[in-house]
C-alpha cells in the first residue's frame, strides 16, 4: 500500500516488540480458529463425541474464547496503540516499560493456556464460580490485564509532554480513541481484578471455603459488556482515522467522531446487568435502568453509521461517482493495493445486522426469548468476529508490511479473505440465530444428546440450523487458512524497501473546535458518577438477597472438592451422612482433599 | 456541526427512546417482566409441586449437576404456575421451550417467574448455562395435561367441564 503517508523512522526495538505481539497471538488464532471449526462438528453432531483431538468439548471451547476473544484482542489493542501512539504524537515509546507489559502478558497467557490444556481450567472464558480453575489460570489472567494497564500507563506521559508542548492543538484523533479504548478498559478492569484477585484465587486455592456467586457475577458483567467496546474501539479507531483516506476521501466531520468516542466513554461501563436480566438478585427496575443506557450506548454507533458512510460517499464521489448511489460502485472493494479497505469496509456492513441484534439483546423482555440461547453467540460472532476480527487481523498484515518493509503476498488474495469472511460468517451466524430462537441453548456439545437421533432429548427440529451453522464454519476456517497463509508467509518473505512507523491517516472535511469534546476530564468524571448511580442498588440487591456462599466444583464432578474424600464418582451420596456423622472423619476428609488437590 | 449531521444525532436519540418506550409497553401493558430480587425466601432443599387448587401451581424446582429436580411436572391446561427456581451446586439455566421462561439457577438465591399453559403438550426445560462436563444431558419435562384428566386422576372426582373454562378464563389474560 502506498498512500503516500509521512512515514517515520522505526526504531528496531519497537519493531521486535510489534512483531512478537502480533505474531503470537496471531500463531495462537490457528489453535483457536481450529477450535471454533471443532465445535461447530462437535455441536452439530457430525462428530459425536464428549472430545476430539484430544480436547475435550468444553476445554476446546474454552481455548476458543480466551485465545480469540482475549489474548489476540487484547495483544493487538496493545501493539496498535503502542505503535500508533507514537506515530499520532511523534514520540518515542518508554521501550522498558513496553517490555514489562508484554513480558507479564505473554506470561499471563503461557499460565492460563497450560492450564486449559492440562485440563485444569474448562471454566469458559467467563469463568463463571463455582466451577474451578486451576490457581494458575487465576493467576495467569491477571498478570495478563495487569500487563495491558502497564501499556496503557506507558503512553500517558507521552500524551500530556505532546499537550504541554502543543498548547492549544486538538488532540490527534487517533490518540483519542486510543486512549477511549483504555480509559474504558482500564475502569473495568478493576472490578474484574477484585473478582480474580480477592474473591476466586483464595477460593481455588481452598483458602476460602465459599463465595458469593451472583456478587461473582456482577463483578464479572461490569467487566463483561465495556469488555465488547474494548473490542470494537480500535476497529472505530480504524474507521474514523483510516478508512476514509484508504477509500480515497476525507473523514466527513471530525466532531461527530470526538462526540462518538465520548460518549463511549461515558455509556460504556454502566450498562453490564443487561448481561444479566435473567438472574436472581438484581431488582427489575435496576435491570430496566441498564437497560436504558445500554439504548444510549447504540447512539454513537449509529452517528457512526452516518459519518462513516458520508465519508465513504465523499471518497466514492472524488473518484468519480455519479448520482444518488453512483459512488458506491467506485470504492476499491478489491484493490490489492490498498487490501486494508475491504477489512475495515466489510466490517461495517457485517456490524449492521451485529449492531441491531445487540439491541434485540439489550430489550430487557424481549432478551428471555434469547438469553443464553445459541442466538447469543450468533450475535456476538457478527461482533466481535466480523468488524473486530476483520479489522484487527487486516491491520495486524498491515503492521508487519510496514515495519518489516515486506511486500505483503498475494495482496488480490488477501483483498479477498474479508469478502470469503462474510459469506462463511453470515452462513455461521444465521443458523445459530434461528437455532436460537427455537431453543438450542449455547455452549453446550449438542451433539451428545440434542443432535443425537439415540438420545431421548433428540430434537430433529434443530437439524438445519446446526447444518448452516458447519457450511459457515467451514467456509470461515477456509479463509482463515488463506489469511495465516499469508501473514506468515509474508512475515517469512524478503524484505524490499525501508521498514517504517507509518498509518494512513485521514484528514477531515469538517474540522471545526471540538469544545467540550477536547477533554477526557468531565467524561471521566460523568462515566464515574454513571457507574456509582447505576451500580450501586445492583450491588445492595445483590448483596441483601444472598443466603449463603458455594464452595468450589470440578467440572468433572457433582460433588463439591471438599467433600471429595471417597474415590471420585463412586456413591458419594452414600458416603455423605457418613461423613455428616463423624466429626474427626470429616477432619480427615477435608485433609485428604487438601492432598488430593495438590 | 453539519445540519444533516445534527438531524442523524436527533433522530438516533428518538430511535432509542422509541425502542425504550415499545420496551416499558411491552412491560405495563403485556406485564411482561423480567425476574425480581428475591430477599423474603431462602433457597430450598426440596424439589416439590404444590397444587393450591385446580388453576394455581407452585413448582419448587432445583437445578443440579446434571438434572432438574423434579424431573417430570404434570400440570392441568390453564393452570397458572408459579416457578420457584435455585440451583444445588453450580449456575444452571432454565429455558421451557417456546415459553418466555428464561432464568438463571444461581447457588444461594432464589429465582422465581409465573406462567400460564393454556395448550396440552409436552414442553421441555434445557439447561442453557454451561454446568459442567455432562451440561448438555440435563433434562426436564412438563406435561401439560387436559385438565379433566388432572382432576381425574388426582381426586376422583367429575368436577368436570365447568372448572376447566373457569381456569382457562382466569388464565387466558397473562398467556406469553
Amino acid at each position: 500500500m502506498n498512500l503516500k503517508e509521512v512515514a517515520m523512522e522505526l526504531d528496531p526495538k519497537l519493531k521486535r516488540l510489534t512483531l512478537i505481539q502480533l505474531a503470537v497471538p496471531v500463531g495462537l488464532l490457528v489453535v483457536g480458529i481450529s477450535g471454533g471449526l471443532l465445535q461447530a462438528l462437535m455441536r452439530s453432531g457430525l462428530i459425536q463425541a464428549d472430545s476430539a483431538l484430544g480436547l475435550e468439548y468444553y476445554q476446546g471451547l474454552t481455548l476458543h474464547g480466551i485465545i480469540n476473544a482475549i489474548v489476540f484482542t487484547t495483544f493487538f489493542a496493545v501493539a496498535f496503540g503502542n505503535a500508533l501512539v507514537s506515530y499520532a504524537l511523534k514520540a518515542k515509546l518508554n521501550m522498558k516499560v513496553a517490555w514489562i507489559s508484554n513480558i507479564l502478558m505473554l506470561l499471563g497467557t503461557l499460565m492460563v493456556a497450560v492450564m486449559v490444556f492440562a485440563g485444569e481450567g474448562s471454566v469458559l472464558y467467563t469463568f463463571y464460580p463455582p466451577l474451578k480453575a486451576n490457581p494458575i489460570f487465576y493467576a495467569g489472567l491477571a498478570l495478563f490485564v495487569v500487563g495491558s494497564w502497564v501499556a496503557f500507563w506507558n503512553w500517558i506521559p507521552m500524551y500530556l509532554r505532546w499537550r504541554r508542548e502543543n498548547p492549544g492543538e486538538k488532540t490527534p484523533m487517533a490518540v483519542v480513541g486510543i486512549f477511549t479504548t483504555f480509559i474504558v478498559w482500564q475502569i473495568c478492569t478493576i472490578p474484574v481484578a477484585y473478582e480474580v484477585l480477592v474473591l476466586l484465587l483464595p477460593w481455588s486455592l481452598g483458602w476460602t471455603d465459599t463465595i458469593n456467586i451472583e456478587l461473582t457475577r456482577t463483578l464479572f458483567w461490569f467487566f463483561g459488556h465495556p469488555l465488547v467496546y474494548f473490542w470494537l474501539l480500535p476497529a472505530y479507531v480504524m474507521y474514523y482515522t483510516m478508512l476514509p483516506k484508504l477509500a480515497g476521501g476525507k473523514l466527513y466531520s471530525d466532531l461527530a467522531g470526538r462526540v462518538v468516542f465520548m460518549l463511549f466513554v461515558i455509556f460504556s461501563i454502566p450498562v453490564g446487568a443487561h448481561h444479566q436480566f435473567t438472574e436472581p438478585g438484581i431488582g427489575s427496575d435496576w435491570k430496566l435502568l441498564h437497560a436504558f443506557l445500554t439504548f444510549g450506548v447504540a447512539i454513537p454507533s449509529l452517528i457512526t453509521a452516518f459519518t462513516i458512510a458520508a465519508s465513504l460517499e465523499y471518497a466514492g464521489r472524488k473518484r468519480g461517482g455519479k448520482g444518488l448511489f453512483g459512488w458506491f460502485r467506485t470504492l476499491p472493494y478489491l484493490d490489492g493495493d490498498r487490501y486494508l479497505f475491504p477489512y475495515l469496509f466489510v466490517g461495517l456492513v457485517i456490524f449492521i445486522v451485529g449492531g441491531s441484534t445487540g439491541i434485540i439483546n439489550a430489550s430487557y423482555n424481549m432478551n428471555l426469548v434469547v438469553h443464553n440461547t445459541a442466538w447469543i453467540p450468533g450475535h456476538f460472532h457478527l461482533t466481535v468476529a466480523g468488524p473486530v476480527f476483520l479489522a484487527f487481523i487486516g491491520m495486524s498484515l498491515y503492521m508487519v508490511e510496514k515495519m518489516t518493509g515486506k511486500e505483503v503476498k498475494f495482496k488480490k488474495l488477501a483483498a479477498t479473505v474479508p469478502y470469503m469472511w462474510i459469506v462463511g460468517l453470515f452462513t455461521f451466524s444465521f443458523g445459530m440465530m434461528r437455532g436460537g430462537l427455537h431453543g438450542e441453548p449455547r455452549r453446550t456439545n449438542m451433539g451428545m444428546t440434542y443432535l443425537n437421533p439415540d438420545s431421548p432429548l433428540y430434537r430433529p427440529e434443530w437439524e438445519l440450523y446446526v447444518t448452516l451453522t458447519v457450511i459457515g464454519g467451514v467456509i470461515l476456517f477456509l479463509a482463515m487458512l488463506v489469511y495465516f497463509g499469508i501473514f506468515f508467509g509474508t512475515l517469512m518473505g524478503k524484505k524490499t524497501r525501508k521498514e517504517e512507523l507509518v498509518f494512513p491517516l485521514s484528514t477531515s472535511y469538517h474540522n471545526e473546535r471540538a469544545g467540550a469534546f477536547a477533554n477526557f476530564k468531565p467524561w471521566v468524571i460523568g462515566a464515574i458518577l454513571l457507574i456509582v448511580l447505576s451500580y450501586t442498588p445492583v450491588f445492595i440487591d445483590v448483596m441483601r438477597s444472598t443466603s449463603f456462599g458455594a464452595p468450589a466444583y470440578n467440572p468433572h464432578l457433582p460433588v463439591p472438592e471438599n467433600q471429595m474424600a471417597a474415590p471420585p464418582g463412586e456413591n458419594v451420596e452414600a458416603e455423605q451422612p457418613k461423613e455428616s456423622g463423624e466429626t474427626s472423619g470429616e477432619k480427615a476428609a477435608g485433609s485428604e482433599a487438601g492432598v488430593e488437590e495438590k | 456541526m453539519d445540519k444533516r449531521e445534527k438531524r442523524v444525532i436527533f433522530a438516533s436519540i428518538a430511535l432509542m427512546g422509541f425502542f425504550f418506550l415499545a420496551v416499558i409497553l411491552a412491560v405495563s401493558g403485556f406485564g411482561i417482566t423480567v425476574p425480581d430480587c428475591i430477599t423474603d425466601r431462602e433457597p430450598f432443599t426440596e424439589a416439590k409441586v404444590i397444587s393450591q387448587d385446580e388453576t394455581h401451581y407452585e413448582v419448587h424446582s432445583i437445578a443440579r449437576m446434571w438434572r432438574f429436580e423434579p424431573t417430570v411436572i404434570e400440570i392441568p391446561a390453564g393452570a397458572t404456575v408459579d416457578f420457584f427456581l435455585t440451583s444445588a451446586d453450580v449456575v444452571h439455566g432454565f429455558q421451557i421451550e417456546d415459553r418466555a421462561v428464561n432464568m438463571m439457577a444461581v447457588p444461594g438465591q432464589v429465582t422465581s417467574t409465573s406462567i400460564t399453559f393454556d395448550n396440552v403438550g409436552t414442553y421441555r426445560i434445557v439447561c442453557h448455562e454451561y454446568c459442567g462436563a455432562n451440561h448438555h444431558s440435563m433434562e426436564g419435562v412438563i406435561h401439560v395435561r387436559p385438565a379433566e384428566d388432572m382432576v381425574a386422576t388426582k381426586q376422583g372426582l367429575e368436577l368436570g367441564s365447568g372448572s376447566s373454562v373457569a381456569s382457562t378464563a382466569v388464565g387466558g389474560g397473562s398467556e406469553l
